[in-house]
């Protein structure tokens, strides 16, 4: 499937991140069409279900990304996000997610180019690893 | 110091023993009430019972293989606010775990209560206990006991235990304040009784009853139980994942799950006040559904039932404890418990915890190391 452009689906911390997507846009950095974004205020809110669900409903990609340890703004939400990655780290592959797919980086808001970058190395990563299971078959 | 002791069985009447013992520690000064399992007189069914007069003790069965819900929940209830006084419980030790999930989440006080354990002899499930207890009346709970503990083994007719208590490896409530043995007593006069902590001390020296040794031949037979559980337990662990080890089999182990939430409600760690799925989050536009069938021209309904269950899973696998409350619960028959407690096996070892060992121990997603899981930060490989 050469044709084949992975659905990343990112959760981007208000204040570090989200900054440095806006950064790479306003720098007219180019990073590929295939992430949508969804702001959070820390990644510390982002419970779980959020990642199932985003998975379920048939993105071949999921990633967390929030502030520097030491930088998150509500001091330690990204220390508990780690551990909740952890956990579905343990949980989605034995359902058959490939652990490659679920991802937790740390991009500071000035890192602009780096998160360009790590868009354009997870898509490669992912067209590599082929659609998820989820998009091929019925399940809710 | 620990005291060990023995409550005297005569003419082979267990439940009698035991309802002697019960009425001592109710007389006891400071104890309110006892939470104990009892045959109700108006339904052959063992339920909890929240009793303050000693005469009211005729109809206990902590033997039985009843377990018609995690008492955990109960004590819950008793416990949650100061309540005046202090009261003893007669839990199973999957319910003594369960309790300890919930007072670190809590949910739970254990100053006010006094945990007695009896080493258990497994359950068997609701549907199974009311056919097993209809043909065996009021022998049932006796003819039970005796065949566990000789070689006949707690299968009768073709009523077996329950999954979730087959593959057990707690049959020993370890951390209950008082304990009550009955594996590898080998003369059928008396039941051991034993003090685990300072307030399980404190008490029994006020009850004093007689003291002897534990008996010898205790630790091979709880350690042959144990190893037989485990043997069950990592079978289940290998057909369980080769069954659901991909979305395609999990909506079929899931299949016909109607989301009734059954197995949740019957959940003793399953924490919150409000579960996100009984909110509107879940009751869905009605536009929504079409729009999902027409994605692949098919949907089952009710929809979200594999994102239950993962959410589930995320949220309190590390606070399983196996009691097999879920499958006892659900009206279809799934294999709830066989499921959890294959992916909490991994969670738990994955935050090094084991739900129910201590009373101390953080729940792993309540708290965090600075330097951690560094493996699980950044893109490569
Ligand atoms: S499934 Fe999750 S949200 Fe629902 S009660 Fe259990 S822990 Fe709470
Ligand atoms: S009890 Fe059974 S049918 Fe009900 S939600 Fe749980 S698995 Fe589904
Ligand atoms: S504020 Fe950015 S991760 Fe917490």
């Amino acid at each position: 499937m050469d044709d084949f452009e992975p659905t990343i689906i990112a959760f981007v911390c208000n204040w570090c991140t989200y900054t440095a997507a806006d950064l790479a846009g306003t720098s007219r950095l180019t990073y590929p069409k295939n992430v949508r974004l969804i702001r959070v205020m820390c990644t510390g809110m982002v419970d779980p279900q959020y990642v199932i669900k985003a998975f379920l409903e048939g993105a071949d990609g999921v990633l967390v990304s929030g502030c520097h340890p030491g930088d998150c703004h509500y001091i330690n939400g990204n220390f508990k996000a780690r551990r909740r990655i952890k956990l579905l780290k343990e949980i989605l592959p034995q359902f058959g997610f490939e652990p490659q797919r679920l991802r937790l980086t740390w991009v500071g808001a000035s890192d602009g180019i780096q998160f360009a970058e790590i868009i354009r190395e997870l898509v490669n990563q992912l067209k590599a690893l082929g659609p998820s299971q989820a998009k091929l078959k019925m399940v809710i | 110091m620990t005291i060990t002791g023995k409550i005297d069985v005569k003419e082979q009447d267990i439940l009698g023993a035991l309802r002697k013992f019960f009425e001592d520690v109710l007389n006891l000064e400071d104890i309110k009430a006892i939470l104990v399992p009892q045959h109700l007189p108006m339904k052959n069914m063992v339920m909890p019972t929240l009793v303050t007069d000693p005469n009211q003790l005729n109809g206990i069965d902590p033997l039985a293989p009843a377990f018609p819900m995690n008492a955990a929940k109960i004590v819950s209830r008793l416990t949650r606010k100061p309540m005046g006084a202090k009261i003893v419980a007669v839990l199973r030790p999957c319910e003594i775990r369960a309790f300890f999930e919930l007072v670190k989440l809590k949910q739970a006080r254990p100053d006010e209560v006094v945990l007695i354990g009896i080493d258990c002899l497994g359950t068997y499930q609701n549907k199974d206990y009311f056919r097993f207890v209809e043909k065996n009346e009021n022998d049932s709970t006796v003819k039970f006991y005796q065949n566990v503990l000789s070689a006949k083994g707690a299968k009768i007719d073709d009523v077996d235990l329950s999954p979730a208590c087959k593959a057990c490896e707690y049959p020993v409530a370890l951390n209950a304040d008082i304990l009550i043995g009955l594996y590898g007593i080998t003369e059928n006069d008396y039941l051991m009784v034993q003090s685990q902590t300072a307030t399980g001390e404190n008490f029994l020296a006020q009850i004093n009853p007689p003291k002897i040794d534990e008996p010898a031949s205790r630790q091979d037979a709880v350690a042959a139980v144990v190893e037989k559980r485990i043997a069950y337990r990592d079978d289940m662990f290998v057909k369980t994942h080769e069954a659901t080890d991909n979305l395609e089999k999990m909506t079929a182990y899931l299949a016909s799950c109607v989301n009734c939430y059954n197995c949740r409600v019957a959940c003793p760690v399953c924490y919150c006040k409000e579960c996100v799925f009984s909110t509107d989050v879940f009751n869905h536009d009605p536009s929504q559904y079409l729009k999902w069938a027409s994605r692949k021209g098919i949907i089952k309904m009710p929809t979200d039932t594999v994102f239950y269950h993962i959410t589930r899973l995320a949220h309190m696998s590390t606070a399983c404890v196996g009691c097999g409350q879920c499958s006892n619960a659900c009206p279809n028959d799934i294999p709830v418990m066989e499921l959890f407690r294959t992916i909490a096996q991994r969670t738990q070892e994955a935050f090094d915890y084991e739900a129910g060992r201590s009373i101390e121990e953080d729940p792993p997603m309540s708290v965090f190391r600075e330097e951690e899981f560094a493996e699980v930060v950044g893109i490569d490989k």
